[in-house]
């Protein structure tokens, strides 16, 4: 496999690189690895949560009295068991409204009472038992139409921020972000051609295989302790104990294995409530979501509703770029339409550039994080209409897209500028890439598409023991979700000079390491492997201090080289090296044991960029689409345990077929969700697929010591643009919603077939012929704009000059930071609504945020 | 809940008779388990009929193929008799499911389940395919087309189960073919299916054929006119484009979250003639 | 609702336990016989991580009643591995790297023993069809499906 770098110093690594086997493997081959709902404590009582049938309707009345009297039924919780503790932070309120529901239920699904029992079958009859007074109020579902007048309002709090004036009126707008830099309208004068379309997608479900569950045991003093599957169990500690009134010392909450997560895992459901009811039996709860449960009431991600404009000069340089994006985030604040709007363009070298988006509330779930939030349906948006105009000005796609990339220097239409990255890298690979030259077949079509993700450092502690027979206990607190143990002890090795089976990691308990930001934003191979990393250079410090002490020479005399310790050159004397478990066997000896720390927030997460290429055919019969051939190039900074890398790219990209194709929420009429199973909601089955090519590139990230960039999430990003490209080459003509499910795609082909005049010549002037579907699109788009404009009042006009300026200025000011470090988007923290220039110059909002679904930090 | 496991069919049809609540018949279990599982059944009584001799065996007779109630898609898939006489048949039932769900489902549940995107169905209605029914008042024999009455609902009485499907023998110069469009590749309900029966005469032409659709309408339909499109024909373009157009015609479909009507029309059609060239190069046509 | 005492075969081991008549087979394995290594994702027969093998055939165990294994020899991913050694599978998937979070690995594996024993020389398009009915969403599969041809030519040779 090629390695790249841009960079002449090259570190030479000796453990880094290698593909070992990962220390959790042989449990998770034999059975015997502990996830979410394998284990049980003496007692345990069964929880089980009664859910709203409706999408949205008042609660007048919860009767829990006959649940209550049923034998075996041991304990009944409502929102009456839930009172508001979380002193004026919009955000956790959310969530205590999210796991169960208050004044109304917001979707269907949501939580309204829960029951322990001694066995399911009691539960279940308890459920039964319990009578819920509903008054149903009209609901909405549908971006688009939760954005109109007369839609029916969820919150009457929700005045749309990030307007000048404030709205005086509620709407399910929450709030208008802008992002860009230049003239926009000027740019598109002076633009030879200018393409623009509008384009929707479809909510999707992270799909974990694993339902969420959690074991919860909390006893009459208070003290508490949660087993979970969560990709942040310090998150899941702050937040249960916040909202139940609880000390945070006083639980101690241990993460399974955790059986995938995608983002979904980062925020709570079940676990306050298992808590409750524990607390309320005095017994150990178990409660276990059923796949039905998993669809309806945790978090996929936001449907969306985008328009974008590109212009463009004939000799291929883009003039002006410009976009609205408009995502539904469920039943609450906080779709990921800030992050769409800030990585839209984040591929381009931009003179002009603007992103606008929405944040929508409707009668769905709470989203949660979905690897990458927000991005890929941007990038599906924008990288059709690159395509499309790449065609239109008569250059390669790719060669537009090397004409227009971003590059070191290149100020990102988000704000900073960039240091080295992988983009231009991952396109030329890609033009040299066998994939790329290969010849295609009847019916078939070839897409690209570049993609980016920002990634993420964050608070992170690490704890590395030395034993005395010189093997190294590492203790992290990111959940491991798809190998990191693996990368840890690489790291580890690989800076100790030790083999790789000399260390063992674990993923401590919230009661045995300090504080640690959730496994998102692909941040754990970067920053609990850069606290890895230092914990270990502390050791190493530690360890010549002690071979120091026991030559008798100063401690600044010793180097630390290839596992041992030695004399930092003939001065400090003549002493044969010392090994790291030499050392270790006399650490009782020579002060007791020997421990590296390091706890920090993590800066400098280098962002990341991605090519993929895929062919598509086309059953034009039936629109059937086959996924033929699929390469993804990725800039990985650098690959810690390259296999693992190339899973996420591989996993990141067939998430994204899924997405593209066939993957979908379906509402009925009555606002139910129709295909909560996995029946019905189709994730890509082996059948389906081709093998995933990989190329890893490593252009190093200078914010980490090894160069690792993050390089989970960015694999998604690119998919769904580059399967619509080469399903529209395949189909000839241009799908502009997801998914593109066989119906689509045919209902598309039979309109051009109708649109088609009877001996029009075949090929790219049929092609022409077939456009006439997506120009359709954009007439009622332009009516969605119109009515928008009415229903959303001011919001239409946006952010004044001078904030839009100001705001600018403010992102532009932190260049390695490309993300902030805290989010920022509750009111209770000062900040929604504030422009961001007022706290300090921080981006408003923040991974954080999106990511864990709002979970509580300190204000800025 | 109680859960039975008698040892004849006699023994079985007594105990459905008997039982005052709701009782519901165990063969593979992959669909009631599911409907147990989601809460849409809630049995007072499973009778498993496994352990019955007769629903677990293939037999063959002077007359074709017994096929016991409770004999897995697997177990069709193995038996080389029955897929050399009816691969249309063997394969539609072998695309119920996963490989998990063959090593479990029959063609008689899914005959009973009377959904209609059932794939074995469309095929077993092209073979001319009977149930042999027992009950109470003791056996009856009826064409598979008649069990299904509506979703979910079947012409059954209080008692009465199947014990077997019997397929008719191959006839000289004949072929089947059953194909299905899924928006996957597997694991996924029919959105349409075809079944396609045809038999030959020396010249290659098409002297008796049953085409029967899936996932259309509220029960697998046998489409007469689809058939005498074949009949008489060489099953050349001229006859394919009036079977798809007969075809299309049949459909009486629905919206949902599979598929759209015009969708499910256009490509009944499509399926058919699909299905109609295998069925004829199987008969010996070319 | 009275209990059921079934009597049976676990990975070779005699067994009997009593169950409710409308419990599955997955349940008693995981809740009454602390074999938690068939996992339940779905409980509809839809993503095949409970998947066991009854009398040596593959089958999602959500989709089996417990009081239906009376008498029936069943196969766990427990009972893969030969005492000390693996599995062939079970190596190559940990070589190959075909698992990140591990949840659908055990029902693959199970899956996977089943097809070799039926085709011990299959093509990719066979195995990707043979493993259709296991879902996984962190490989995009890739990577399962060349462990399980590497496992495949493993137990060819030995």
């Amino acid at each position: 496999m090629p390695l790249d770098s841009t960079l002449p110093n090259k570190r030479e690594f000796s453990v880094v690189g290698t593909r070992p086997n990962r220390p959790d493997g042989v449990d998770k081959v034999t059975g015997r690895a502990r996830f979410g709902a394998d284990a049980s404590a003496p007692g345990m009582l069964v929880g089980r949560i009664l859910r709203s049938p409706h999408a949205h309707a008042r609660i007048k009345k919860i009767d829990t009295s006959k649940a209550e009297k049923l034998a075996g039924v041991k304990a009944v919780v409502t929102r009456a068991d839930f009172p508001d503790q979380t002193n004026g932070d919009a955000a956790l309120f959310d969530i205590l409204y999210n796991i169960m529901a208050r004044e109304k239920a917001l979707y269907e699904g949501h939580a309204v009472a829960a029951v322990a029992a001694a066995d399911a079958h009691t539960a279940r009859e308890a459920l039964k038992l319990i009578k819920v007074d509903y008054e149903v109020l009209p609901h909405v579902t549908d971006v688009d139409e939760a954005m109109k007048p007369g839609a029916p309002v969820l919150h009457s709090t929700i005045f749309t921020d990030g307007i000048e004036p404030k709205p005086k009126k509620p709407s399910n707008i929450t709030r208008r972000y802008e992002f860009g830099h230049g003239d926009v309208a000027a740019g598109f004068k002076r633009a030879d051609i200018i393409v623009e379309r509008s384009f929707k997608t479809e909510a999707t479900h992270q799909g974990y295989i694993e339902p969420h569950a959690c074991l919860a045991n909390v006893g009459p003093d208070g003290q508490g302790e949660l087993w979970v599957c969560t990709q942040g169990h310090f998150m899941v500690r702050d937040t249960c104990a916040r909202l139940l009134g609880m000390d945070i010392s006083k639980l101690r909450v241990t993460a399974s294995e955790i059986g995938g997560g995608f983002g979904g895992k980062t925020t709570v459901f079940i676990e306050p409530v298992a808590l409750a009811l524990s607390r309320k039996a005095n017994r150990p709860v178990k409660m276990v979501m059923s796949r039905e449960e998993v669809f309806k009431a945790t978090g996929p991600t936001a449907s969306t509703s985008i328009d974008v404009k590109i212009g463009v000069r004939k000799d291929g340089r883009i003039t002006a770029a410009d976009a609205t994006l408009r995502y539904q985030g469920g039943a609450f604040a906080g779709s990921p339409v800030e992050f769409g709007a800030m990585s839209a363009f984040a591929c381009y070298d931009l003179e002009n550039v603007r992103a606008i988006g929405y944040d929508v509330v409707t009668n769905r779930p709470k989203q949660a994080a979905y690897r990458a939030p927000g991005a890929p349906m941007a990038a599906f948006a924008v990288e059709s209409v690159i395509e499309e105009l790449a065609k239109k000005v008569g250059m390669a796609p790719i060669d537009f897209r090397i004409k227009n990339a971003a590059r070191e220097g290149t100020r990102s239409s988000y704000g900073p500028t960039y240091g080295p990255i992988g983009l231009l890298p991952t396109l030329e690979k890609a033009k040299q890439h066998p994939h790329f030259k290969a010849p295609i077949g009847r019916n078939q079509g070839r897409g690209m598409a570049c993609g980016f993700w920002f990634n993420f450092g964050g608070q992170t502690c690490v704890s590395l023991n030395l034993n005395n027979d010189g093997t190294v206990a590492l203790s992290v607190g990111t959940p491991d979700i798809g190998g990191s143990r693996a990368s840890m002890c690489l790291m580890a090795a690989e800076e100790l000079g030790i083999p790789y089976d000399k260390v063992r990691a674990v993923v401590a308990d919230t009661s045995s390491l300090g504080y640690n930001d959730v496994t998102d934003g692909s941040r754990t191979t970067f920053a609990t492997g850069m606290a890895t990393i230092l914990a270990a250079r502390d050791a190493i410090k530690k360890l010549t201090a002690r071979a120091a002490q026991i030559w008798g020479i100063p401690a600044e005399a010793v180097t630390w080289e290839k596992g041992s310790a030695k004399p930092a050159g003939s001065n400090a004397g003549n002493f044969p090296p010392l090994s790291l478990a030499e050392i270790a066997a006399q650490a009782g000896a020579t002060g007791g044991p020997i421990a590296g720390h390091h706890e920090y927030s993590a800066d400098g997460a280098g962002v990341s960029f991605a090519t993929h290429i895929v062919d598509a055919e086309v059953d034009p019969e039936t629109g059937a689409t086959k996924i033929v051939r699929y390469t993804v190039l990725q800039d990985a900074g650098k690959a810690v345990h390259p296999s693992y890398v190339e899973g996420q790219f591989q996993g990141g990209a067939v998430q994204g077929i899924g997405w593209a194709l066939n993957e979908e929420y379906i509402y009925g009429k009555d606002g139910r969700l129709q295909n909560a199973g996995f029946l019905d909601y189709r994730i890509p089955v082996c059948s389906d697929l081709p093998m995933i090519d990989t190329v890893i590139l490593e252009i190093p990230n200078p914010g980490h010591p090894y160069g690792v960039r993050g390089v989970g999430e960015t694999s998604i990003v690119p998919p769904l643009a580059a399967i619509a490209n080469a399903v529209s080459a395949a189909a000839g003509v241009r799908l502009t919603s997801l998914p593109m499910s066989p119906p689509t795609i045919l209902a598309a082909l039979d309109r051009t077939m109708a649109a088609e005049e009877p001996g029009t010549p075949a090929g790219e002037s049929s092609r022409m012929g077939l456009a006439v579907a997506p120009y359709r699109r954009q007439g009622r788009a332009g009516d969605r704009r119109r009515q928008r404009a009415r229903a959303a009042g001011p919001a239409g006009r946006g952010l004044s000059r001078p904030q839009a300026a100001a705001r600018a200025r403010c992102l532009g000011r932190d260049r390695r930071r490309h993300l902030p470090r805290r989010p920022a988007r509750a009111p209770a923290q000062g900040q929604r609504g504030v422009p961001a220039a007022a706290h300090g110059g921080r981006v408003s909002s923040a991974i954080r945020a999106a990511c864990a679904g709002g979970s509580p930090h300190p204000p800025c | 809940m109680r859960f039975e496991r008698p040892e004849t069919i006699k023994q079985a049809a007594q105990m459905l008779a008997g039982e005052k609540g709701k009782a519901f018949i165990l063969a593979g279990g992959t669909d009631l388990l599911v409907r147990m599982r989601t809460g849409f059944v809630e049995p007072d009584l499973i009778v498993d009929i496994k352990r019955i001799a007769a629903t677990r065996a293939i037999e063959t007779t002077a007359s074709g193929f017994r096929i016991g109630a409770a004999v897995t898609g697997a177990e069709l898939g193995e038996h080389a008799k029955l897929k050399k006489a009816w691969p249309g048949v063997v394969e539609a039932a072998n695309l119920i499911g996963s490989k998990q769900v063959q090593g479990r489902c029959t063609m008689t549940g899914n005959l009973c389940n009377a959904s209609p995107a059932a794939d074995s169905v469309p095929a077993l209605v092209a073979a001319g395919a009977k149930a042999v029914i027992v009950g109470p008042k003791g056996k009856r024999t009826v064409p598979v087309e008649q069990v299904p009455m509506a979703p979910g609902r079947t012409s059954l009485k209080k008692g009465e189960l199947i014990e077997s499907i019997l397929l008719p023998k191959r006839p000289a110069r004949s072929g089947d073919a059953y194909l299905r469009f899924i928006p996957r590749t597997e694991m996924d309900i029919a959105v349409v299916g075809v079944g396609v029966s045809v038999t030959l005469d020396a010249k290659g032409v098409c002297t008796d054929a049953r085409v029967s659709l899936g996932a259309v309408a509220p029960t697998v339909l046998l489409v007469p006119a689809a058939a005498k499109a074949l009949i008489g024909t060489k099953v050349d373009k001229a006859a394919l484009d009036a079977l798809a157009a007969a075809c299309s015609a049949a459909c009486r479909p629905i919206d949902d979250k599979r598929g759209t009507r015009e969708f499910r029309v256009k490509v009944a059609g499509v399926l058919a003639r699909r299905a109609a060239e295998i069925a004829r190069k199987r008969a010996g046509g070319k | 609702m009275s209990a059921i005492h079934v009597r049976t075969t676990i990975n070779g081991d005699a067994v009997e336990y009593v169950c409710d008549a409308d419990e599955t087979l997955l349940d008693v394995l995981r809740n009454r016989l602390g074999l938690t290594g068939a996992k339940e994702g779905c409980s509809t027969g839809d993503c095949g991580a409970c998947s066991v093998t009854i009398d040596g055939r593959l089958t999602c165990s959500c989709l089996v009643l417990g009081a239906e294994a009376d008498g029936a020899e069943i196969g766990t991913i427990e009972g893969m591995a030969d005492g000390e050694d693996l599995h062939p599978l079970q190596r190559r998937f940990l070589e190959h790297a075909a698992l990140q979070c591990g949840i659908c690995t055990p029902g693959i594996l199970v899956a996977a023993k089943a097809l070799l024993e039926h085709n011990p020389k299959p093509t990719e398009t066979e195995i990707r069809f043979g493993l259709a009915g296991n879902l996984c969403r962190c490989t995009g599969y890739d990577k399962i499906v060349r462990a399980v041809m590497a496992a495949a030519d493993d137990m060819r040779r030995a």
